[in-house]
This record gives C-alpha cells, sequence and structure tokens, in this order.
C-alpha cells in the first residue's frame, strides 16, 4: 500500500466547527428548530425481574394536554430479535429501570408530570444483580459468551500455564476488580421523530446514522431508504451511542402515535444510567511467572464479567494480554454472567481500559517481586514477533514510548523504595504503565466525491463527529487525496442522505472513513486523468468507493503502544488522594491534526484518572438500580482534578495500516492510566489496591 | 397554570407566557429557540446551562422563567457582537479547549462571570487566606491576586467537561485573563 503524501495532514488546524461551537450555535440533535413540537416521557420500571399484573393509565390520559399513554397494551408490534429494542412488546420486566410506558404530550412539563401518574403493578421475582456473588467456584450463571466485541479470538492458550507457574521462581497470582462504570456524556441522549408517509425523519445524537437507520427499520419494517437520520453534531457518546437502544425505539413509536408532529425526547441524566449501557463491572485474575531475572515464563489473564438477560454484550478485558509481552505459556479466558441487569455497552477503550489496569498492575508486582524497574522489565519481555499470532508487528514503539516518557519524566531520579519521599503531610509517588489498542477497520463505509469544474470537491460520507475532530481530520485526509488544498474541500457528513459508514467507534473512525475516501479520490484521479485529459468536466466527475480490503491484515499485526506515567500525592493523614501530573507518550502512527489528536489522548488520559480515582456506579443490591445516577453523586473529573498534563508522540511511518498510515488515537489515551496511578499510589504509600476506583477509605488504616 | 414574563435575551426583548413550571433553561430552548446554552442535567451539576443573568453567572436549569420576570440574559450567542468573537471564544478555539463543544457555550459565560467576580475580589476555596489554606479568613482577609492556574481550575470546577479538555480551558482563560 502506498500512503499519501501528507500536506495538510500533520497540519494542526483549528476545528472547522469552532466558531458555531464556542457560541452554542452548533446545533445538537434536540436543537434542530421544528414546528409544534410534542414531547416524550417515559415511565420505568420499580421491580428488577417479574411481570407487570396491571397499568392504570386513566389519570395520565385525562391530563389536559396529554397526547397519548403507550404501553404494551397499546404499543405498535416490533420485529426485532435485539431484547434491548424490543421496547413495550410484552408485559415482562427484565431489569429495573426498564421502560413500561411512555407519555406524549403538548409540552415537557405535561408529559412529565403526566408520567408520574401513571401507575404501575408488578409481580416481582427475586433477582440476581451481583457480579460479585459470581466468584469462581459458584458458576451457575457463568459462560463464555458466544461472541465478545469483534475481531479477536475470545480465548487463548499456548504452552502449559500450570506447570510454569509450578516452577516459575517468581510468581504473581492476584485478583483485580473494577466497577460499574457510566458515560455520562454531557448531551444526554436525545431524539427528534417525526413519521410522515414517507417514514422516519430521526434527529438523533449517535455514534452512526447508518446503524440506527437499519435498526430501526428492521424494528418497524420498514425499507432502510424510509428512515432518514440525521446527526451533524453530537454532545460526547464514548460508546454509549454506538447502538440503537430503547429510547430511539421508543421515540420512533411515539412519532407514530401522532404522524405528522415531531416528537422530541431527551432521556433525564438520571435515565441514561439504566437506558444508556455502561462498561460492565469485571472481576480479573492474572497469573504471572518469570525466572529471577524477570523474563516471564508464565501469562495467564481470566476476567468475569456481566451481561443482561435481554442481550449479550460482552467486552474483550483480556484482549490486549496477548499482544503485549514474550512468554512461552500464555492463556486467556472470559466469562460472563447474565443477571437481571441492563445491557452493558461499549465504553472508551472497551476491554483494554479495565483489563490493562490489571496486566499492568500486575507487571508492576512482578518488577517489584524481582527487585528490578518496572521500565526494564517491560523492555526484557519486548516480544520479537506478536506473541499470539506470530506475525510481525507492522510498527511497535513501546519500548521508545517507554525510554522517551521515562526521559521527559525524570524517571531515573525516582527512589523505587514506598513512601520514600513526603512533602508536608503528604506522600508521593511515581508509577509507569504501558498502553496498546488495535488498528481496526470497521466495515461498511462508502464515499462519494463530486469534483466540480470550478475547482471544488464535495466529499460525502454519512460518518459522524462526535467530537473526535472527524469533521476537520477527515477534511485534512480528503484534501491530501485529492492533492488539493483543505478550502477546496466541502465534507458532509452526519446524514443518511449521503453514502452509508461504520460507526465512530474502536479508533477506527478514520482508518475506516479515510480509506473509502482515498479509494475514492484515487477512482476519481484516474478518471480524470484517463478520460478527461486530466480537468474536471464541465458538469463535474462523481465518484463512489468502498473502503478497500487491506491486503497486509494477513500478514502483519497492528497496534498501537503507549506509556503512561503518574504522579500522585496521598495525604497521610485524611488519605486524599491528588494527581499533580500525568505524562503519556504514545506511537499511533501519522498524526492527522495535532491539534485535535492532543485533545483526543489529553481527554483519554483524564477518563483513565477519573476511573482510577471517582467514579463508580453504586448498585443497591435490594432494588438494582444504579443509586448515584447524577453528576452530583457519580463523580467524574472536574477541573480541579486535573493537574499538568504532558501529551507527546512519537513520529511512526506505517504503510501497512492504511492509506493514511494511522493508527487511530481516540482509545488509547485511557488505557494504562488507571495502573499508572495504581502504581504511584503503591509507591506512595505502599499500600497495592487492586479494586478500583482507589478512595481514601482503602488507604487509611481499618 | 401559566405567567407572563418579559426577558432581554442577548440584547432583544421577549414577551411570552409560561409554564410556572418552566425553567429559565426550557424557555430560552423550548420557546425562544435560543439553544445556545445546554442540558445536561437538568439539576444544577453540570454548568452546561450557564447563562449570565443580570451580569453574573447561573445555571439557568436551576431558575424558573417566572422568577426572572424583566431579567437581562446573556448566552454565549450573545457574547459575540456583530460577528466578532468575543476573546475567550477565540481563545478557546486556539487552545482547542473543547471536543464535542456541549460544555463550551457554559464554560464560556462561566469564563467570563468568573473574571468578574475575581476582578471584584471574591475569593474561592483556594485563595490565600482562606481557611481552607490554612489562613484565618479573619480582618486581613483572603487577597485574590493575580489568578493562579489553581484559582482557575478551582473557580471552573462547577463547569463539566465530559471530554475532558481541562488542560485546554485553563490556558485559554489565562490568555485572555493576562491580556
Ligand atoms: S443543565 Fe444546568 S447545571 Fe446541568
Ligand atoms: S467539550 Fe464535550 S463536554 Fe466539554
Amino acid at each position: 500500500m502506498s500512503t499519501i503524501t501528507p500536506r495538510a495532514m500533520g497540519q494542526a488546524l483549528d476545528r472547522l466547527d469552532g466558531a458555531d461551537k464556542v457560541r452554542g450555535l452548533a446545533r445538537y440533535a434536540f436543537e434542530h428548530p421544528v414546528d409544534h413540537p410534542a414531547y416524550l416521557f417515559p415511565v420505568q420500571s420499580t421491580v428488577a425481574v417479574g411481570r407487570i399484573t396491571g397499568i392504570d393509565r386513566s389519570q395520565a390520559s385525562a391530563q389536559p394536554g396529554v397526547l397519548a399513554v403507550l404501553t404494551y397494551h397499546n404499543a405498535p408490534r416490533l420485529s426485532t430479535e435485539d431484547g434491548e429494542l424490543r421496547v413495550l412488546q410484552s408485559d415482562e420486566v427484565a431489569f429495573r429501570g426498564q421502560i413500561v410506558a411512555a407519555v406524549i404530550a403538548e409540552t415537557s412539563e405535561i408529559a412529565r408530570h403526566a408520567a408520574s401518574l401513571v401507575r404501575v403493578d408488578y409481580e416481582g421475582r427475586t433477582h440476581n444483580v451481583d457480579l460479585r456473588a459470581e466468584v469462581p467456584g459458584h458458576r451457575e450463571h457463568l459462560r463464555v459468551p458466544n461472541e465478545v466485541l469483534p475481531l479477536f479470538p475470545m480465548d487463548t492458550a499456548e504452552g502449559d500455564v500450570d506447570a510454569a507457574m509450578a516452577s516459575a521462581a517468581v510468581r504473581v497470582d492476584e485478583v483485580y476488580s473494577t466497577p460499574w462504570y457510566t458515560h455520562n456524556a454531557l448531551e444526554p441522549h436525545t431524539t427528534i421523530a417525526c413519521w410522515t408517509e414517507e417514514g422516519f425523519t430521526l434527529h438523533l445524537s449517535t455514534q452512526g446514522v447508518t446503524g440506527i437507520q437499519a435498526g430501526v427499520a428492521q424494528a418497524f419494517r420498514l425499507d432502510p431508504s424510509q428512515v432518514r437520520v440525521i446527526s451533524p453534531h453530537v454532545g460526547g457518546a464514548f460508546g454509549s451511542k454506538v447502538y440503537p437502544r430503547a429510547d430511539v425505539v421508543l421515540a420512533a413509536m411515539a412519532a407514530r402515535s401522532v404522524p405528522g408532529r415531531p416528537v422530541k425526547f431527551a432521556l433525564t441524566r438520571q435515565q441514561t444510567f439504566s437506558l444508556t449501557g455502561y462498561r460492565p463491572p469485571t472481576i480479573q485474575r492474572v497469573r504471572l511467572g518469570a525466572g529471577s531475572d524477570g523474563r516471564l515464563t508464565a501469562i495467564d489473564h481470566r476476567s468475569i464479567e456481566q451481561t443482561s438477560k435481554l442481550k449479550e454484550f460482552a467486552e474483550h478485558s483480556t484482549r490486549a494480554t496477548p499482544s503485549m509481552y514474550a512468554a512461552p505459556n500464555r492463556g486467556t479466558q472470559q466469562w460472563v454472567a447474565e443477571l437481571d441487569v441492563p445491557t452493558p455497552t461499549i465504553m472508551r477503550a472497551p476491554g483494554e481500559a479495565s483489563g490493562m489496569f490489571a496486566l499492568e498492575s500486575a507487571m508492576d508486582e512482578l518488577a517489584i517481586a524481582c527487585g528490578l524497574d518496572p521500565i526494564e522489565l517491560r523492555i526484557r519481555n519486548e516480544p520479537d514477533t506478536h506473541p499470539h499470532f506470530h506475525l510481525p508487528f507492522s510498527s511497535r514503539n513501546l519500548v521508545t514510548c517507554l525510554r522517551e516518557g521515562a526521559r521527559r519524566f525524570g524517571w531515573e531520579r525516582r527512589d523505587p523504595t514506598p513512601r520514600a519521599r513526603r512533602e508536608g503531610g503528604w506522600l508521593i509517588g511515581t508509577g509507569v504503565a504501558a498502553a496498546t489498542y488495535p488498528v481496526l477497520r470497521l466495515p461498511g463505509s462508502k464515499a462519494t466525491i463530486r469534483a466540480d469544474a470550478n475547482g471544488r470537491y464535495a466529499v460525502l460520507i454519512a460518518a459522524v463527529d462526535i467530537g473526535t475532530g472527524t469533521r476537520t481530520a477527515l477534511t485534512q485526509v480528503a484534501a491530501d487525496a485529492l492533492q488539493a488544498d483543505v478550502e477546496q474541500i466541502d465534507l458532509r457528513l452526519g446524514d443518511t442522505a449521503y453514502p452509508p459508514a461504520a460507526e465512530e467507534g474502536a479508533s477506527a473512525g478514520i482508518t475506516s472513513w479515510g480509506a473509502a475516501i482515498c479509494a475514492a479520490a484515487d477512482q476519481l484521479r484516474q478518471r480524470l486523468a484517463t478520460e478527461h485529459g486530466g480537468t474536471v468536466p464541465a458538469d463535474g466527475l462523481e465518484i463512489t468507493a468502498d473502503t478497500p480490503e487491506n491486503e497486509y491484515l494477513k500478514q502483519y499485526a497492528m497496534h498501537s503502544f503507549g506509556a503512561q506515567f503518574a504522579e500522585v500525592r496521598v495525604h497521610e493523614e485524611t488519605g486524599e488522594i491528588r494527581v499533580p501530573r500525568q505524562l503519556g507518550v504514545f506511537a499511533c502512527g501519522r498524526i492527522v491534526n495535532p491539534k485535535t489528536a492532543r485533545s483526543q489522548l489529553l481527554g483519554g488520559m483524564a477518563w483513565g484518572l477519573s476511573m482510577s480515582l471517582h467514579e463508580q456506579s453504586v448498585l443497591d443490591l435490594r432494588f438494582g438500580h444504579v443509586v448515584n445516577h447524577d453528576l452530583a453523586q457519580y463523580h467524574i473529573s472536574s477541573n480541579a482534578d486535573i493537574g499538568a498534563v504532558e501529551v507527546h508522540w512519537i513520529e511512526e511511518d506505517d504503510p501497512y495500516v492504511n492509506p493514511m498510515g494511522t493508527k487511530g488515537v481516540g482509545e488509547i489515551g485511557i488505557v494504562g492510566v488507571a495502573a499508572a496511578i495504581a502504581n504511584a499510589v503503591y509507591h506512595a504509600t505502599g499500600i497495592r489496591i487492586r479494586d478500583l476506583p482507589i478512595t481514601l477509605d482503602k488507604l487509611l488504616p481499618g | 397554570m401559566e405567567a407572563e414574563v418579559t426577558f432581554r435575551v442577548d440584547g432583544t426583548s421577549h414577551r411570552l407566557t409560561v409554564d410556572v413550571r418552566t425553567t429559565l433553561l426550557d424557555a430560552l430552548r423550548e420557546r425562544l429557540g435560543n439553544t445556545s446554552a445546554k442540558k445536561g442535567c437538568d439539576h444544577g451539576q453540570c454548568g452546561a446551562c450557564t447563562v449570565l443573568l443580570d451580569g453574573q453567572r447561573v445555571n439557568s436549569c436551576l431558575a424558573l422563567a417566572v422568577a426572572h420576570d424583566g431579567a437581562e440574559i446573556v448566552t454565549a450567542a450573545g457574547l459575540a457582537s456583530d460577528g466578532e468573537l468575543h476573546p475567550l471564544q477565540s481563545a478557546f478555539i486556539r487552545h482547542d479547549a473543547f471536543q464535542c463543544g456541549y460544555c463550551t457555550p457554559g464554560q464560556i459565560v462561566s469564563a467570563v462571570g468568573m473574571l468578574r467576580e475575581a476582578e471584584a475580589g471574591w475569593p474561592s476555596a483556594v485563595t490565600a487566606g482562606q481557611p481552607a489554606d490554612g489562613g484565618s479568613g479573619g480582618s486581613d482577609g483572603p487577597t485574590v491576586g493575580i489568578l493562579t492556574d489553581d484559582e482557575v481550575r478551582e473557580r471552573m470546577s462547577g463547569n463539566l467537561c465530559r471530554c475532558a479538555a481541562y488542560a485546554n480551558i485553563v490556558p485559554a482563560i489565562q490568555e485572555v485573563a493576562r491580556g
């Protein structure tokens, strides 16, 4: 594959939609101007599992301004096997917070009040919502998932881990756990749905208009051409807006019952906690065996996580492990427990974020057990080829990242003894961890390029910009692919009126969409050269192309790598934890836009800090719901929580990944941060925390 | 129950009849079509809905429209006059102090209000001389001098950014604060 020559790529352009966003003029889904809208508000189940025995909607229906009350009695029958989308189809309740009715009214105030007047009676059954009760040895509800988030073998095995562990000079065998995390994109899930003779128009906050179109069309037995999905700006998503969920289906149902009238539906912050997915909690066991020189002889990583009974979702918390270190004996295994809970979903670096907390904490424990510097330990176990696939890496700069980070962070001045540094009442420690994320390419994208005789190019693709900077970065890619200037490119996205596109996810946006744009540009330039003497004809020329297959996928393993460093301060008396300094060095291929890429990596690192110290959805086991379901109680990092953050990257020239040479930057920023912070907390205090989040109660004596 | 109220929003007067349950935020967004202020939580917990209400920053989701008859309201859309961006708006773009942009109008309006508060000598929890800083908060009182980065972080912590652009928001504000 030849990579395209970067001219616009590599420039730190300001975001093209910046001037709109700073004034609040960029329109998010709920802000699309519509005439005479109706408003929708849902009623949620108050039992975790059971059956509805009666619904009384008389009081709600009697409210002036109420247009309809939907229940499973009068809702349209849907055609979908997706349990998440089967909204109001039966009297069964599968989790607390499931939608059991909904009110459509003239105003949002009326809809909300009337929803509170719908009376639902249940016959509850005993629920099981506690993953921690599913410990190994008591595994009734455990099974191997049918399918783990894409493109990787679920379980891997090579050699004999047990034998290698038994004969290892140094061993680590520990259990690590991570909690239920909730995305909390600042813009909640919102929809404006309208039903007319032509079908649905949905203004929607989503990571993929094409996928929503397909899901809604199927559920309502429509042709996809009868569902138009529009999503020009999205106020954050982080995985929670990839798949269609109950809210979209409900909004569409409501629109069907008031034809011609736009129905506005915004989930409240509280509702997002049960209706929009979450990162499943995990319990992970990591076993490492090594010689006294630190060379690994065995690596084994097993994980248990939860899914719902409505639909299976499993993230691959063990996925990163086979790509990291050389060892002759290795294994990974994954189970899911089916519980009476909402269905989890993709959340930033699904799998790697949780799994690398465990693996990279264990590596730190091994370094200490061997009396080795943790960076040296990782360097000693650097593999020559991919340990599982036995393929060469298309590019692998983990060691460079670790060394460069160590130099910039001042690692060589570190005294490895725990509790060695103290200032005032604060214990100070530093930690390091490695990061990785695969280079993925999602199927199903096409791009159209239309060249005009006046020298402009319209580039059409139903991609979305969820804040990642897609609009700006793809414009730069298109400019270079067409050998044109950024000013000549008119990129249009976020609408199913344009050619279909894979969802924004898996750090695969630029790879999947950019490759389609490059293919279209290539064909366009060839056609211009061969058929039109190199000039655009008066009536223009249009080409549509698919994302091509990557022939190198069978020859190379493709991953990004990085090194995360953190300094923490732990107050000796109160246990308060602060992170005054974070530093990350990444090897992510070519950086299309250094300004927006840096923001993504910065954001990922702050997410890592947040998952380490602040975030946790607390489950009320009696009722089966998240009790801290708002932003006052579910803490995400605020401005005062973030200290000095440095982001650096290694120049990489990887000709195998795609024509741009990019490897993706959305996920890797979060990976490894939790381990770096936990390792730093150990260094500061001598206390090893293996259960996230690291809160002060875990650091204070009994 | 309904009531009639009059507001000036970004320099234009509006008279409208509102349900007494309607928040100022919903009145702006759903009734007046001004969607510059955003709804992130509707509970005063995120700051996305920040507007200047008679010159001070407030969470408009916590204000009932009916309680603010006659108010002067400024949103981020109104900070830019005659198509010229406010200096904070330009600084946010230069520093890439946002990603999705959903918290951004609130951050910028909040920063305008915050700089006025600091200028007027209002201390924050990290201002020297505060009890939290080891001072007495007593007669010689806290002093707000040049805003440190920690002051900006503290004073801007009512505006959550889930994209976590904080490390860019602080220098963007400082560039304007320090002129
Ligand atoms: S919407 Fe008002 S503070 Fe969150
Ligand atoms: S820019 Fe997305 S929430 Fe702040």
